[in-house]
């Protein structure tokens, strides 16, 4: 049952990442992305997906879909009607289903973050809906594979787990909520296993919409930079395995690293633009910390929201100078969209990853196009691989909408 | 926590703004007159059940923020400030933290097409102002900023099981502590795009819009009516498992009495409603359908199923309500409800 509520344990339970699979223009898979991110590698190019010729920008940072998909219990025929996004959900997935190593699935939730499902379908079904309206062929499975729903239930069948189906659509903090949701369902007892995650995949609707903002770098993604002019797009997708540490360490799972925060608000201030001051971000910065029992102090590496966009690189900057205090100067602080583009409602999951590879790796992923820092960014912006173990990494994720969330990870040590 | 109260409910559907007219369309249960939607390269328009005009502007269309917004927000602040009523003072105060849930299953369409037409017509001239309107978000981003609430704030998106989901996450937060009380809206609205879509699936299926919105908190309303149980959410894939799914949703639901009301999502179509059917053949107690009144609101209709059994429970007209919802593509799901004794 959903509700009644379970009595919550006398004792929180630790939640830990025991699965993940990332999906990026870097690559498909984790070690591929995590030696990219380690070096500051780009992936953008101009966009082949559809046509931009009358678009401001050309350019994004697109993901090499594979010839055939992984072996799942999906048939050919299930798979041959998979859009983009389900593709680019599956991999990632998969992935992290493998590593898990679970292996009966019944009954586990899975919480997603997305902002537009499968928008190609969608786009596919309006073009043939305008141009052939008595012509039907296709289009029932168009209508199906739009919603988001679909790429849920498509990973159920896939690896044959039972849900419940969670799909938190909060715009580009849709990643970081997902997996934030995750946890609160781990922690207050609902779940032992949960799976999360977010995706998105490139779309014309998406881009153009953007580039209608003005919000898309007619020259390169340069968060934090002093002469940035707006953000780049990307697509691709984070699947994490969470379970209670008790449960991992009764099958002797191996452990990837640990999930002690999450800070969820909103803004209330504009639809697409960010409170000034960045109280919103403050206030999940704080909260993710406070649900933890972790001081601002003690966490060394932010992966900033850091769109590159002028607006949102000011409010954000203003957060974590307030939020970090006097030892401001000591946090390192990074965008990765830098590289990968900013991936919508994957961005938030995609990030959490990267904060574990940085963890694990101990190094911290540069903001490789950034030259001349904003002066308004009173921490350390890493724009150079760099090496340093550390123990612990926020990430931020802000949206359209107001919507604010800031997830916290612990470096997992083998003899806890 | 084992039970978690009704302060409020408010509607906006085919039968006006509002409870009463709900309430007067479902007691009356004749459905709501059907309405022309042009579809564009058809001659035939599309058959549909749309949210009528409010009787008088509505006061928070003064809202800067909601000035440019399409249907679909208007539906989701309407019915949520008639559920918030005067709580909507203490909330922009700061001294109540509400919650906002809002769930959708085809969300902000109109605007949606409306900017994807013009990007295929030109992109360079496609219009900044209309395209933050299609994020699904929207409507509760909307809906925060005119209450001001800066509290938890989610936007659910599935089928339209994903309302009682959204009741189950209330709970959720209110045992957390993170709030005081949340609002759950499910909402949709009509655009030929979706009614067009859904022609493929049934040819019967007469879509409508609007929204239903309960909110929920703690400690007990004026009616004293409480949420006791959210089943959990079967999964089906096909034909056969729908009605499988429908068959454990019945389940786990207690047995009911004759005092009883079971609100329901039967359309009126047969092979619809086969699992609904095989679900609860042997209920005993009063039933209704309102989505055979005012049409397939999909999430909005689940909404509306849940606040008319709440009204009927504050109405005193039966002692526990039970919700069922078999979903499009899902999930069948189910709630109770009953008056606290």
């Amino acid at each position: 049952m959903l509700f009644p509520i379970p009595v919550a344990p006398a004792s929180r339970p630790r939640v830990v990442i025991t699965g993940a699979g990332m999906v990026t223009a870097l690559g498909r898979d984790w070690e591929t992305n995590a030696a990219g991110f380690r070096a500051g590698k780009t992936g953008f190019r101009p966009v082949t997906l559809f046509d931009v010729s009358r678009q401001r920008v050309k350019s994004a940072a697109e993901v090499d879909l594979p010839a055939s998909l992984p072996g799942t219990e999906l048939s050919a025929r299930d798979e041959q009607r998979l859009d983009r996004a389900a593709k680019i959900l599956l991999l990632a997935a998969s992935e992290a289903w493998r590593q898990s190593g679970w292996n009966d699935g019944c009954n586990i939730p899975l919480v997603l973050g997305t902002t537009s499902g499968g928008m190609t379908m969608g786009q596919d079904y309006y073009k043939q809906a305008t141009t052939q309206p008595k012509r039907n062929r296709i289009q029932p499975t168009r209508v199906t594979q739009y919603q988001a729903q679909s790429q849920a239930l498509t990973l159920c069948e896939a690896f044959g787990f039972g849900g419940p189906i969670t799909i938190i659509a909060n715009a580009c903090a849709s990643g970081a909520n997902a997996i934030g949701h995750a946890w609160s369902l781990l922690t207050n007892g609902h779940a032992s296993r949960v799976i999360t995650g977010g995706y998105d995949a490139l779309s014309q609707l998406v881009f153009a919409g953007f580039d209608s903002l003005q919000a898309l770098s007619p020259t390169t993604c340069r968060p934090f930079d002093a002469t940035r002019d707006g953000l780049a797009l990307g697509e691709g997708a984070a699947v994490f395995t969470l379970e209670t540490l008790e449960h991992a360490q009764a099958r002797g799972a191996r452990v990837l690293g640990e999930i002690v925060g999450y800070g969820a608000v909103n803004d209330a201030h504009h639809l697409t633009q960010p409170q000034p001051e960045g109280n919103a971000a403050f206030d999940s910065m704080s909260l993710a910390c406070k649900s933890a029992g972790v001081g601002a102090e003690q966490i060394s590496y932010v992966n900033a929201h850091g769109t590159g966009t002028p607006l949102n690189d000011s409010a954000e900057a203003a957060a974590v100078n307030r939020w970090a205090g006097p030892r401001v100067g000591d946090v390192a602080v990074s965008s990765t969209k830098a590289s990968i583009g900013h991936l919508l409602g994957a961005a938030g999951a995609v990030e959490v990853g990267i904060c574990l590879m940085a963890l694990n790796g101990g190094w911290l992923p540069p903001t490789n196009s950034t030259a001349s820092v904003d002066a308004a960014c009173r921490f350390k912006l890493v724009t150079r691989p760099e090496q340093r173990q550390f123990d612990y990494a926020l990430t931020n994720s802000f949206g359209f909408g107001g919507a604010n969330a800031s997830v916290l990870l612990k470096r997992w040590r083998d003899h806890e | 926590m084992s039970e978690l109260h009704v302060r409020g409910i408010g509607a906006v559907s085919p039968a006006g703004w509002g409870i009463p007219p709900l309430r007067d369309a479902i007691r009356a249960a004749v459905p709501i007159a059907l309405k022309d939607l042009p579809r564009p390269g058809r001659e035939k328009p599309l058959a549909v059940r749309p949210v009528p005009p409010p009787p008088s502007r509505p006061a928070f269309l003064a809202h800067a923020r909601l000035r440019r917004t399409s249907p679909i927000s208007h539906y989701v602040v309407a019915a949520a400030l008639e559920a918030l009523g005067d709580d909507t003072t203490r909330i922009s105060a700061g001294s109540l933290r509400v919650g906002v849930a809002v769930c959708a299953m085809t969300g902000c369409v109109n605007y949606s097409r409306r900017f994807f037409d013009e990007t295929l017509r030109d992109p360079a001239t496609a219009s900044p102002l209309v395209f933050p309107e299609t994020v699904f978000n929207a409507p509760s981003s909307h809906l925060a900023s005119l209450i001001g609430s800066t509290a938890l704030n989610y936007t659910l998106v599935g089928d339209p099981g994903t309302f009682l989901q959204g009741l189950a996450l209330a709970g959720q937060w209110l045992a957390a502590d993170d709030l005081d009380g949340c609002v759950v809206v499910g909402a949709e609205e009509l655009d030929w795009l979706t009614a067009d879509a859904y022609r493929l699936f049934s040819r019967d299926v007469i879509l409508a819009d609007g929204a239903g919105a309960v909110y929920l908190a703690k400690t007990p309303g004026a009616q004293n009516v409480k949420l006791t149980d959210v089943t959990d959410a079967h999964l089906f894939h096909d034909r056969p498992s729908r009605i499988r799914a429908a068959l454990r949703m019945r389940a786990d639901l207690p047995a009911g009495n004759s005092g009883e009301l079971l609100c329901d999502s039967r359309t009126g179509i047969a092979n619809l409603d086969r699992g609904e059917v095989k679900a609860w053949n042997s209920w005993g107690g009063a039933r209704v359908s309102p989505k055979i009144i005012l049409g397939e609101g999909l999430a909005a209709a689940s909404a509306w199923q849940t606040v008319a059994a709440i009204d009927a429970l504050q109405q005193r007209q039966c002692d526990a309500a039970l919700v069922s919802i078999v979903g499009c593509n899902q999930q069948a799901i189910g709630a109770r409800f009953e008056v606290q004794s």
